[in-house]
């Protein structure tokens, strides 16, 4: 085909991107070596001091950016076991299998800040359902959303009934267009069901399997809707995510220097962990 | 053995089901209630457990000024700007798409891959993180709190959508398809125009709902990018979560916002019974 024509295909979209992009992108590198904040709303040069400050005087956003690996790991993590389950369970012929395929999918087409406002009244502590059905079988209600351990877990619970259709949707059309011959080898040689899923499925599923949990872990590094409108990073700090705080310097206490540095810094690392975790997965997943 | 599976099997899809459905159960009866219902003691069945009023539900289309919450304006500007940036997502994606599917493309070190992998890896931002030079961005342009900005900031968040799953559908369209269409005389721009792009319908349909599905429900552009004179659904429905919140219209904003999408998955297990979709989602 002719040289030229492949970048009138490419162009239009590549330098719309770029073009919306790159303004932020060198502005928010700029902004993270000045000083605005409230006080001096200005772009002044400070050098790497807000670096500085960053690795050697702000241990709330390493423990924010821990709590962020540690909530968004552990959903994926239950999203990609709960998912794959409920794939496996209406891949082949089940009564109502339409019915449950389209009820398995309906959280992920739902708008997060919308359902968690409805979570937030579910998971209220004296007029929610949930205490008031626990108090009838004796249990004590639960702090939900004030204790700090189980802010946590409540925040893990609503991501996972968001988030779980979306993995639930890859694997299901991985498990689709899985060709036939394996499966039917296998039947000959008589496998049990277990060996099957062990020797035949999940390997063929491991680079779908790799692709989803990238993409989930990738949109689960951006919690945020939920906590903000769940609890808001509270109670204290408890549920503060990475994105979270820079909303506070950023918007709230107008550190905006500051603030840049911590988005630069998050982008990168980001970008390296999600590169390493990515080849960790595909050693792990894929045997020869 | 296989007794005992199957009905852990279904067992555990009846709790799931009843996972998924509860909160919806719980903002349908909240939407019925009125302040009496809510605040004395938790209630669940309208005529059993309270006296159900419509009073959530008629909020919701009074102005602000008779004390109501209007709904309406906020619904029109979610459906525009989330339609014009997904159109403009797919429509630039594909060619895109298109190109990176097709053609080899080097330039120093960088490969298709590469480029590819620099379109998705928009994804990896946090919306906080570019909403901050956004917002100055548009403030400088004039655009802050308006629609068109809206859509220039959603095209980022849906472009990178449109291009993962069309890349991956093109790759498994036939090559020989466009090089018949070559050969029979068609230019290149004629060979994807008429012989690619009818072939690539389910594609583009998975494309356009996922992006449809982003945009959507994103609540944090909109939210810093905004303030008066535009205002989008899920900050309007947010808003009225404040400390005396008014659940009952709450839950109805609530479950208005999330209705139409829920045809969406009608019709992404359409396609995914039918087949189509396995192609189009790697």
């Amino acid at each position: 085909m002719n040289f030229k024509h492949k970048y009138v295909f490419l162009f239009p979209g590549l330098f719309v991107l770029i073009g919306i992009l790159i303004f932020p992108i060198i502005f928010t590198i700029r902004l993270s070596l000045s000083g605005w904040n409230s006080y001096t709303p200005e772009m002044n040069f400070i050098g790497i001091t807000n670096y500085i400050r960053l690795f050697t005087d702000d241990p709330r956003f390493w423990e924010s950016f821990f709590r962020l690996s540690f909530l968004s790991v552990s959903t994926v993590i239950l999203q990609y076991i709960i998912g794959f389950a409920l794939a496996l369970m209406v891949w082949r012929e089940i009564k109502f299998k339409r019915f449950f395929r389209v009820i398995f999918l309906i959280p992920m087409m739902t708008t997060p800040v919308i359902m968690t406002v409805i979570w937030r009244t579910f998971f209220h502590e004296s007029l929610g359902p949930v205490n008031d059905l626990l108090g009838n079988i004796g249990i004590d209600p639960i702090l939900w959303l004030s204790d700090p351990v189980i802010a946590k877990f409540t925040v893990i619970i609503v991501e996972v009934w968001q988030w779980t259709p979306f993995m639930f949707l890859l694997l299901l059309a991985g498990l689709l267009s899985l060709p036939k011959e394996p499966f039917l080898a296998a039947a000959i040689d008589g496998a049990s069901s277990f060996r099957k899923f062990v020797y035949v499925t999940f390997p063929l599923m491991a680079p779908i399997s790799i692709g989803a949990i990238i993409i989930r872990l990738i949109e689960a590094s951006k919690i945020m809707d939920t906590v903000f409108v769940l609890t808001s990073g509270g109670p204290g700090t408890a549920t503060e995510t990475s994105s979270f705080y820079i909303y506070i310097k950023g918007l709230r206490e107008f550190q905006m220097g500051y603030a840049a540095t911590l988005s630069f810094t998050y982008l990168v690392i980001m970008i390296i962990s999600l590169t390493i975790i990515a080849k960790v997965l595909t050693k792990l997943m894929i045997k020869e | 053995m296989e007794k005992l599976y199957k009905f852990l099997k279904y067992t555990f899809i009846i709790l799931w089901t009843v996972f998924i459905v509860a909160p919806f159960l719980w903002a349908v009866s909240t939407s019925f209630k009125d302040f009496q219902s809510v605040n004395s003691k938790v209630t669940y069945i309208p005529w059993l457990d309270f006296e159900p009023t419509l009073e959530g539900w008629r909020v919701l289309v009074k102005s602000p000024a008779r004390g109501g919450v209007d709904i309406v304006e906020p619904y029109f500007n979610s459906i525009f700007v989330t339609c014009t940036a997904s159109l403009i997502s797919i429509i630039l994606g594909t060619l895109a798409a298109y190109a990176l599917s097709r053609f080899t493309f080097k330039a120093g070190f960088v490969r298709n891959n590469d480029i590819t992998f620099f379109f998705i890896s928009q994804r990896i931002m946090p919306p906080i993180v570019l909403s901050i030079p956004f917002f100055i961005f548009l403030s400088t342009i004039g655009l802050l709190d308006s629609l068109l900005g809206l859509v220039v900031v959603y095209i980022v968040l849906l472009m990178p959508i449109a291009v993962w799953i069309m890349v991956d559908f093109f790759n498994r369209v036939p090559k020989e398809l466009d090089e018949t269409a070559l050969i029979d005389g068609c230019n290149p721009y004629q060979a994807f125009y008429k012989v690619v792009l009818p072939n690539s319908i389910p594609g583009l349909i998975v494309a356009g709902m996922f992006c449809i599905i982003f945009g959507w429900i994103d609540f944090f552009f909109a939210f810093i990018l905004t303030f008066t004179e535009v205002q989008l659904l899920p900050v309007k429905v947010v808003a009225l979560n404040s400390s005396i919140t008014p659940w009952w219209s709450l839950s109805a904003s609530a479950l208005i916002s999330v209705a139409p999408l829920i045809i969406v998955a009608f019709v992404v297990e359409r396609y995914l019974s039918k087949g189509n979709l396995s192609g189009a989602l790697k």
